[in-house]
Order: structure tokens, then sequence, then C-alpha cells
């Protein structure tokens, strides 16, 4: 039992990454209907932007993650303008591929940059480890990755329910036409909702990167997949779902590396893409829609 | 029309083996040293990899992204009957391949009811599941993969297993069974109604697809001794994927014409290592905005475009109507 | 007996019973419409018959069989061919090459026959285009062959749609609104080649259509569909004065 909720609290910390990345993913898709292979790297981005500020510039951690964020969502807005725009009305599948390229160019871009190597973050957070009930052990940085994510999760509930752009979201994610002829400018919307996607995503990154101590260029493909499974199993395009979804990916994966075999982590969270997506495609709060003949 | 055009036939077989053999006796003759020869190779694997992929993609309109997942498992395949029985290396081959192709069935037959993005990401998903479980199995090395492996690839073998690649899939599609398989691509809705077996056809495109895969990924084991699981990663179905795209979705030369072009640029890009990949995906992202057809479309390359277009020009120039 | 009896068949999608109750008898030779105003369920009731669609209840049975649970294509098999509404070509192909499609069911040769050209392929190929050909000139098509079937013109198109339908060589064509988008001078051509082929491949034809010359001069026996309920049902001369039929679509105030 103790255990189990060792294991509980890892993957809710795992979650959390997976969550805060899905919301990019979910977003972007609800609203362009894109699957935005390049969030990943976003979320690379972030954690690289996060080490320049605290281990280069010497800053303490919240305005790093601050500038990390801001820095990411104008890197979005702009993948954004030149990458997918011009593609809004192509067939989908070159969007797809050109997310793909833009990816790979991110990655081994940052490659060149930086050197391939891994990096160690440095100690911004002194580390703390408590002790609950005995056995149990969280750490001031787990508490720290979940305290983080649930407030930007709050502040984008609060941004999709109460703000006029918010709205402006959801109303361009439903009927594009629709949105446009109510005056609302949906490049605009579209915008907006790369830069707050973008933004989480790099969140997560420094996250992690006060996590796991350690980032390298390529750390962002692994996440960005998983993240994308976490959103299709919350159900793509909505956002309770990509929250939801997130932290059950963390927590199956903390039980599978807990109690099975950690290599199994990995096919683990892709088996369940592949059972959702067969039985449930519209994904767990989703509801099914055909095509209309 | 409908006859065996025999002469033309004999002609394109006689210019195969006259290219065959040249190239043979230059690497007789020293002219063609060992590295030539091993583009040359990776130029076979390669179109037999992106021409059976665009089988999948191109003209079934499916869209896959696990490519890499079926090498794997015609490479282990393969490798481990020339590893671990006394069996012939076609033999070892063969089962690699076939070896793939039931994989491909297995695969196909859940994940093909899916439709665009979700295909492609269940795909991307089966091809990392396929990675995963072979790195839990401790009997095909694990995550080390396998070594020693014979080297039983040679030029000869790589050239006529990628004629024979491009042969099966040419007369595939140039057929009712083709036409079938590119109805679902055009519209799926229509061609179902029209007594097409969806289902049947898609997982068969995607099968025979993944056969070839598999081959590939044989040939690709026994000429370079070892093989990783990590070899066949998404980055990897990610090459096989520019190919086809660059070549145009639905057009087998367009497919041949960018797997050779890619394995030269990418030999002649290797020094610069992370760089390549910059420019690869700089390349792709400009293709898709300014040709997202690629290079062919769903034309097929041949002489016959050359004169088709100079006779549109006279056409045009009297100020007839063409096209009848 | 009846060549295509359908009794009681009902849809609903969630809480809405698009169709309820839906009975049809359609006898060989036969020439019939489905009218009625928009969102009556027509084209619901269309894709129920092709298989697209399964029914929450009721039964449809083509000379007998029931046509229930099978798929599209299998439907097709049975002699149930359609065209649709939105027309759904194979567009970036060419015109014969949209026919050969629809006569794949019939295909002379297998898979290996193809991949290792046998000499089956060279003449279920040869088959397979002459029979097309003779399609298209039925068609009025045959000069455009080679053309892409995006490229021809929308009444070509539509033409191309039912000449694709007839290639399955069905015993029940289902036709839905052949004539939307044509002009009158076409849709009169359209009638007559309806009639024509009626008789020409003793064809059973049912056909929804908003054009009321057209279903009152070629159908002999129409149905008349409103919020998912077949509100009457006659020769075209007891339809157009049936009270019921001018209140669905004129509004009851106008009767």
């Amino acid at each position: 039992m103790e255990e189990f909720i060792q294991q509980l609290i890892n993957g809710i910390s795992l979650g959390s990454i997976y969550a805060l990345i899905a919301l990019g993913y979910t977003m972007v898709y609800g609203i362009v209907k894109l699957i935005n292979f390049a969030h990943g790297d976003i979320y690379m981005v972030g954690a690289y932007l996060g080490f320049f500020a605290i281990a280069i510039l010497g800053w303490p951690f919240l305005p790093s993650l601050l500038m990390a964020m801001a820095v990411c969502a104008v890197l979005g807005v702009v993948i954004e303008k030149l990458a997918y725009k011009p593609l809004r009305n192509a067939p989908r599948i070159a969007a797809l591929i050109t997310a793909i390229g833009v990816s790979l160019f991110l990655e081994y871009s940052m490659m060149l940059l930086v050197k391939p190597e891994v990096r160690s973050f440095p100690q911004v957070l002194s580390d703390v480890q408590y002790n609950l009930f005995g056995s149990l052990v969280i750490s001031s940085r787990q508490v720290i990755i979940l305290v983080v994510t649930i407030a930007l999760m709050l502040l984008l509930q609060y941004i999709v329910h109460k703000t006029m752009i918010g709205k402006a979201m959801r109303a361009v994610s439903h009927d594009k036409q629709a949105a446009q002829l109510m005056g609302i400018s949906v490049d605009n919307t579209i915008s907006f909702t790369f830069a707050i996607g973008s933004s989480l995503a790099a969140a997560a990154g420094v996250l992690v990167g006060i996590y796991y101590n350690a980032i390298n260029p390529l750390m962002g493909i692994m996440p960005g997949l998983k993240a994308f499974v976490a959103a299709v199993l919350g159900g793509i395009g909505i956002i309770p779902g990509a929250m939801a979804g997130g932290f059950l990916l963390g927590i199956v994966e903390a039980m599978v590396s807990g109690y099975g075999k950690s290599l199994y982590r990995d096919p683990v969270a892709f088996i369940i893409l592949i059972i959702i997506l067969i039985v449930k495609p519209a994904g767990l709060f989703g509801k099914n829609v055909r095509e209309k003949v | 029309m409908f006859q065996r055009k025999i002469g033309k036939q004999i002609a394109i077989l006689a210019v195969l083996i006259i290219f065959w053999a040249s190239v043979q006796a230059m690497v007789g003759l020293g002219i063609i040293n060992p590295y030539y020869e091993l583009n040359l190779i990776l130029i076979g694997i390669n179109i037999i990899l992106a021409v059976s992929l665009n089988l999948i993609n191109g003209f079934n309109g499916q869209f896959s992204l696990g490519h890499a997942g079926f090498m794997a498992v015609g490479a282990y395949g393969a490798a481990i009957i020339t590893l671990k029985t006394q069996l012939p290396f076609g033999l070892a081959l063969l089962f690699g391949a076939l070896l793939a192709g039931i994989f491909g069935i297995l695969v196909g037959l859940p994940t093909l009811r899916l439709r665009g993005d979700y295909l492609a990401i269940a795909t991307l998903g089966f091809g990392e599941i396929i990675r995963g479980v072979i790195v839990n199995i401790d009997y095909i090395g694990g995550a080390y993969g396998l070594s020693g492996i014979p080297k039983l690839t040679n030029w000869t073998l790589v050239f006529w297993l990628t004629v024979l690649t491009v042969i099966v899939i040419a007369n595939f599609v140039n057929s009712t069974h083709g036409r079938a398989t590119i109805s679902i691509r055009e519209n799926e809705i229509a061609a179902e109604a029209m007594g097409i077996n969806t289902t049947k056809y898609k997982v068969m495109a995607f099968s025979i697809g993944s056969l070839f895969a598999g081959l590939a990924g044989g040939l690709h084991a026994h000429y370079f001794y070892t093989i990783q699981p990590g070899t066949f990663n998404f980055l990897k179905s990610f090459d096989i994927l520019v190919m086809v795209v660059l070549g145009g979705q639905g057009s087998i030369t367009g497919s041949i014409i960018a797997a050779v072009g890619l394995t030269i640029l990418s030999a002649a890009l290797q020094k610069l290592a992370a760089l390549r990949l910059v420019i690869y995906a700089l390349l792709l992202v400009i293709v898709m905005l300014f040709r997202p057809q690629g290079l062919m479309g769903t034309k097929e390359f041949s002489l016959k475009m050359f004169r088709r277009k100079t006779k549109d020009k006279e056409g045009k120039q009297h100020g007839t109507a063409i096209g009848q | 007996m009846a060549l295509l009896s359908v009794s009681d068949l009902s849809i609903s999608f969630g809480g809405l019973r698009a169709v309820s109750n839906l009975n049809l008898e359609l006898n060989k030779n036969d020439l019939a419409g489905l009218i009625g105003p928009n969102g009556a369920g027509k084209t619901t009731a269309f894709n129920m018959l092709t298989g697209v669609y399964l029914p929450t209840e009721g039964d449809i049975k083509l000379d007998g069989k029931s046509l229930l649970g099978l798929k599209p294509y299998q439907i097709n098999h049975c002699g149930v061919a359609r065209t649709f509404q939105n027309i759904r070509l194979f567009g970036d192909l060419s015109v014969i090459d949209n026919l050969k499609i629809a006569y794949h069911s019939h295909a002379k040769y297998g898979v290996w026959g193809a991949i290792c050209r046998l000499p089956g392929f060279y003449s279920g190929e040869k088959e397979m285009y002459e029979k097309s050909m003779e399609l298209l000139k039925i068609f009025k098509l045959e000069h455009k062959w080679e053309e892409l079937a995006n490229n021809l013109p929308y009444g070509e198109q539509r033409r191309l749609e039912i000449a694709r339908a007839m290639a399955t060589q069905p015993r029940l064509l289902l036709l839905d609104e052949p004539a939307a988008g044509m002009n009158p001078q076409e849709t009169h051509e359209l009638m007559e080649m309806i009639h024509w082929i009626r008789d020409q491949f003793d064809l059973t034809i049912l056909l929804i259509e908003h054009d009321m010359s057209l279903v009152m001069g070629v159908c002999e026996k129409i149905y008349v569909l409103d919020y998912g309920q077949i509100i009457a049902q006659g020769t075209p001369e007891e339809i157009k004065n049936n009270r019921r039929v001018i209140e669905a679509y004129l509004g009851e105030e106008a009767s």
C-alpha cells in the first residue's frame, strides 16, 4: 500500500508535466485541427531558456520560469505564422508533415547551438525530502511542480471561461466561419492559442529541468509524444480531458516503473494510445462524431 | 494496349542488366570504392522502403508513421534465422519479409479503421511498441541489439530485389486491385458504395508495404553486421516519409528519384551531423509550403511526358483543342 | 414479389428519431420517387438502405433476402448501387478509371494475376475497358474518357456518377438528387436518360429529388416523407392533390 501511494506521488509529478504539455496539444488541435508535433520541442526550448536564465544569468526560479514562458509564447506564434498559417486550407496531412519538419528543425538547430550533450540543471531550489507517515517520501520539488501546475491550470480555466479572448478561442474552435462573421479575428485567436499552449509547454520544460536536473536537445520527443497520448486519452480538443489524461498517464507510467520493468514504460503509454483510439477514439471526455454522408 | 509488350519489356530488362553489370564490373575493377558501393546499397534499400511506404501513404491514402517498425521486424526476423539456424540467406530474407507482412496485417486490422491524423499517431505508436517490445526481449539482444550478423547483402542482391519490389508494387498499382486501393484515397465512402471492400484493401496495401519494409530491414541487417532497436526509431520512419512526400505521394518514380537524391544528399551532408537534419527539416517544410504535392505529384515519370508536352505546345500554337 | 421491401424502418440519433416506421415496396422495374421537405430524412433512408447507417428498428429485404447488418460493399454486391447528394467521384482519377473501379467486383483476375501479369490480367483489363467505354457511350461521356473527373462540368459529373453506379451492375439503383444544380435543359435530358436506362437495363430505380418537374415527369410512384414519416404515397396525380403533402410543403395556412 505504501509503495502504491509512493508511486502515486511520483506519478502525479510526472503527470503534471504531461498535463501541461498536453494542454497545448489539445488547444491547438481544438482550434486548427493540427497535431503540432513541434510542441514537444517548444517544451525543450523552454527547458533550455530556464537553464540559461538560472545557470548563466543567475536569476531566481520564478523570473526564469516567466521569461521562458514569454519567449516560448513568441516562438509558438512565430512558428504558427511562418509554417502553419499558409497551410491552413491545405490537406491536413501537409500540415502534419510540416509540423514534423518544424519539430526536427527545432531539435537539431538547438543541437547546433548548444551541442548535443546533456546539461545538468543548477540546484536553484533546495531539495528537501519530507517524510509522510513514516516511509513515504515527497520532495519539495514535487510539491513545487504540483503547485505551479495547478496554478497554471486554474489560470488557464479562468482565461478560457471568463475572458473575451477565451470566449473567442472557444468560438473559433467550434466554428471558424461563424466566429469570423461574429467579428472575431480568427488569426489573432489562433495566435493567442499557440502563445498560451507554448508558454505552458515552456513551464513544463523548466519544471522538468528542476525535477530531473538534466536536459538535452532531444528531450522533447518522448514527453511530446506521451503528452499527445495524454491529450488523446482525455479527448483531444477538450481542456479538462488533457489535464485528466496527463495525470492518468503519469500515474500509469509510475506504476509500471514501480511494479514492473521500467523498460516497459514507453510501450505501455503507446498501448494505452492504441486501445483508446480503437475503443473510444473521441477519448474519455469526448463524444463520437461521424462523417456526414 | 492490352497485350504484353514484349519488346518494351526486353528493352527495359536489357537496360537493367547493362546497368547492373557495369556497376558490378566497376566494383570488381575498384573504380567504385567500398564507400560508393555502400551508398549504392543504401540507395537500393531506401528505394524499397520509399516505394513500399508510398503504396500505403500515397496510393492508399492512409498515413503511416511507423514504417521503421516493420523494417525492424524484418531485420530481426532475418537476422535471427541466419544467426540461430543454418538456413540459407534467401530463406532468412523471406522469413523476415513475411513476418513483417504478418505484423502489417495484425497492426493494420485494428488501426486502419482510424483516419488521417489518428491513424498517423496510431501507426507511430505501433512503431514505438514494436521497438519497445524488442528492447525487452533478451533473446534478441534487448537494448544492445544483435551483432555479428554475417555480411551477406551485396550489390547484386540489393539491385535485383529493388527491381523486384518496384515491379511487384507497380504491377499491383496498375491493376484493378490497385485502382480499388487508390479509390479509397479518393473517396472512401464512394469506394465502399461501389462494392470495394475497403477494409480488405487497406489491410492488403498496408501488409504488402510492411512486407517490403521487412525485406529492406533484412538487407540492412546483413550489410551492417549489427542492428539495434534504436536504429528503427521514429526518425527512421520520418526519413522514409520525407522521400515519399518529396517524390510525390502516389508516384513510384517520384519515390525512386527522391530516394536516390536524398541518399546522395544525406551522404554528402554526413560530416555536418546535426546540420544535415536541419537542412532536411527545412527542405521538408519548404516543399510542403510551396509544392505540397511533391516533385511528381501522382504522375509517373516517363518518356511520353516529354512527347505529350511538345504536342501540347504545338496544339496551343495552332489554337486547336487538345486532350481528347 | 416485391424486389425491395422495407418494413417499419426506423433510426434514432441520440434522442432524435430521424426516420420512423418507413414502409416501402418496390416491384421490379418500378421507377419511384422519394420526396419531402429538407431534413425530412430522405438521405438518411438511403443511407440505411445502403448500409451506411444501421437502422435501430425494422427490416430491409431485397428479393426476400435481408440486407440488415451488411456492410455497404456487401449491399452493393447484392445489387444495390447509389449516387450521392454531394457528388463523390474519384476526383483525381480519369473518367474511365472511375468506371473501372466500379467494375472491380466483377474483375476476372486476382492479385497474383496482377502482380505476375498472367494472361488473365490482359484479357480482364481489356474487358473492363470495353465495358466501361460502352457505358460511357450511353452516358455521352466517351469523348472525355481520359479527363480527370474533377475537371468535368457539374452536369457531366452527375451523369458520371450515375454511370459509375451502373457499372456495378445493380438491380436497384438509388439516385440522391440527380438533378441538383442542373439547368432545365439538362434536367429534361436526365429525365429521358433515367427512363431509358430503366428500360434498357431492366432496372428498378428509387430517386430522391427536389425538382418537382422531374419527379412528376418521370416517377410512376411517389412516396412523401415528412419529419421521418411517410405521409402519402401514390401516383403523381394523387400526390399533387393530396392535402397533407401540400401542407407539408407550403405550411398549413396555405392549404
